[in-house]
């Protein structure tokens, strides 16, 4: 299937880097080995697959391949980095921390833990989304075991002052967690540097394959699986290795760890003409923060109209893709927790629309992406009562 | 298989929507639905010898939100006030090739807003009381999405 039109929501899918498919498509036919199995097939499979590891390793500057655990994607690297942490650690306390603007994927097991026994306080964002420091401080404590805070989100493309968070949990609390699925390969991520105990990456956020991931555990910090099985990743996730994925994953952090900034000066531009264009319409607001924030993100909402509308006008219309927060596009029917939590309304979160960029992109859209955004408000506005 | 998205039906009522608008001064107008819980329409109509004559809608919401009031307008037109008050949720889900489980509740609000509008009518002409009109048939006060 060809796919015409201006694609624009990369934060959900990105198409998988040429260069990656060509890199990793041997690995479906050619035929390799069990990197379990002792013989030459399965050798080769394992030097492939070790190969992959310590591209990705390179890309967050670990201290050793070995600390990269390979999952199937940001949402099992998430449960393993906050079940794994705190049901193995109970040395260490029961209190759990996370900011209100995490993931679903890391509030959910964060939230499951009440069930045993320990407990959670979600930490506050300001209207940009950036986490409330002193907030934080004050609530950690010596038994609060992890700390969960993202590198930045995704719905709103706020980053986080990682540092300064990195700082307060290591003097107060203990073990921190940074979901960077949304930052990685487009801010410079060293695990070393900000002292982080555990990152979350997907592969498909750097154009490499779906269904692949990794869990980053800082050598001496001891997590439990979440899974059980055999001994791959050190047992910390068994089961058989998608070696195709992991493959492309590894080439994916390769080319990010190099084009990455480059990549990322390109589309803010890109990024920054097109939130001046848009912001000119009525009544049409950026939601995040203005300047820390991901390079390829753009983020709104618009009074008086709804988010599910604005996606389906958007595609209908003009062939253009985009997400949104609102509540009516979601399975749950429930309202966006990240934009609640940066203080709107429900019936201001209604109206969101998230645009997120990616290679496919160029400044020779920005017109048509203005001219439909605003023809596209402009439509749902003449049918609104509001 | 199982659906997947909205039918086409919803989709051509979704964009080109009938009966977009407003009557000035009409016969009869009932608004339904809640900004808070991401829809609220309204409609209008004008009765002609017991008979819908004119009527428009304006819809905040979803897709199926928007369709849905078209829908409903596009079937109520016409009809008796008795015959249009008897169209039902299910009538207009149902006649748009069916709706998203989820949006069988929140979105389908269109029977609502014409069943308001037509006893707002009545309670004019002073064939029903105000409280016969009963509570005006809205998630207001409910939760949202259920």
């Amino acid at each position: 299937m060809i796919m015409s039109g201006v694609y624009l929501d990369h934060q959900s899918a990105s198409p998988v880097d040429s260069r990656v498919a060509e890199f990793a498509g041997p690995f479906l036919s050619t035929g390799l080995g069990n990197p379990s199995s002792l013989h030459s097939r399965g050798l080769a499979a394992k030097a492939a697959l070790e190969e992959a590891r310590a591209k990705v390793a390179d890309l967050i500057n670990a201290e050793i391949p070995e600390s990269i655990i390979f999952t199937a994607g940001a949402t099992e690297a998430n449960n393993l980095a906050v079940r794994g942490a705190a049901l193995r650690n109970p040395a260490l306390g029961k209190k759990l921390l996370a900011s209100q603007i995490e993931h679903i994927s890391v509030l959910n097991p964060h939230k499951d833990l009440k069930k045993a026994g320990f407990e959670l306080d979600l930490v506050s964002v300001d209207s940009t989304g950036i986490i409330d420091l002193a907030a934080l401080e004050r609530l950690l404590g010596k038994e609060t075991v992890l700390t969960s805070v993202m590198y930045a989100n995704g719905e709103i493309g706020t980053i986080e002052p990682i540092k300064e968070v990195s700082a307060l949990v290591h003097e107060k609390g203990n073990l921190l967690h940074v979901d960077a699925a949304a930052a990685a390969g487009k801010v410079r991520i060293d695990v070393q540097k900000d002292n982080i105990d555990l990152l979350t990456i997907s592969s498909n956020d750097l154009c490499g394959p779906q269904g692949a991931g990794a869990l980053y555990v800082k050598p001496g910090v001891r997590i439990q699986p979440v899974i059980f099985g055999g001994g791959q990743e050190k047992g910390l996730r068994p089961g058989t290795e998608n070696l195709y994925a992991l493959a492309g994953f590894g080439e994916a952090a390769r080319l990010a760890r190099l084009e990455g900034a480059g990549e990322s000066e390109r589309v803010k531009a890109i990024r920054d003409a097109l939130i001046r264009e848009i912001l000119k319409i009525d009544e049409a607001y950026l939601t995040g923060h203005p300047a820390k924030r991901l390079a390829n993100h753009a983020s709104f909402r618009f009074s008086r109209i709804e988010g599910e509308s604005i996606l389906l006008t958007m595609d209908a219309m003009f062939d253009i893709q985009v997400s949104t927060g609102s509540a009516c596009s979601s399975r749950t029917l429930e309202p966006s927790h990240v934009l609640l939590a940066i203080g709107l309304k429900h019936e201001q979160a209604h109206g969101s629309m998230i645009m997120t960029l990616g290679r496919s992109n160029n400044p020779d859209q920005i017109p048509a992406i203005a001219g439909a955004t605003k023809k596209t408000v402009e439509r749902l506005r003449a049918l609104s009562p509001l | 298989m199982a659906q997947i998205g909205y039918s086409k039906e919803v989709m051509d009522h979704f964009m080109n929507p009938r009966n977009v608008g407003v009557i000035e001064n009409p016969d009869g107008y009932g608004k339904v639905g809640n900004p808070v819980c991401g829809d609220l329409m309204e409609i209008f109509i004008t009765v002609k010898e017991d008979k819908i004559g004119d009527i428009k809608f304006r819809t905040f919401g979803c897709g199926s939100a928007i369709a849905v009031s078209s829908m409903v307008t596009e079937m109520a037109k016409g009809k008796s006030l008795d015959e249009a008050l008897k169209i039902t949720r299910k009538d207009v889900a149902d006649k748009l090739g069916g709706l998203p489980p989820q949006k069988m509740h929140c979105s389908n609000l269109g029977a609502d807003a014409l069943h308001a509008a037509i006893k707002n009518y009545w309670v004019k002409i002073g064939k029903i009381k105000p409280e016969e009109a009963g509570p005006e048939e809205s998630e207001e006060g409910e939760s949202c999405g259920t």
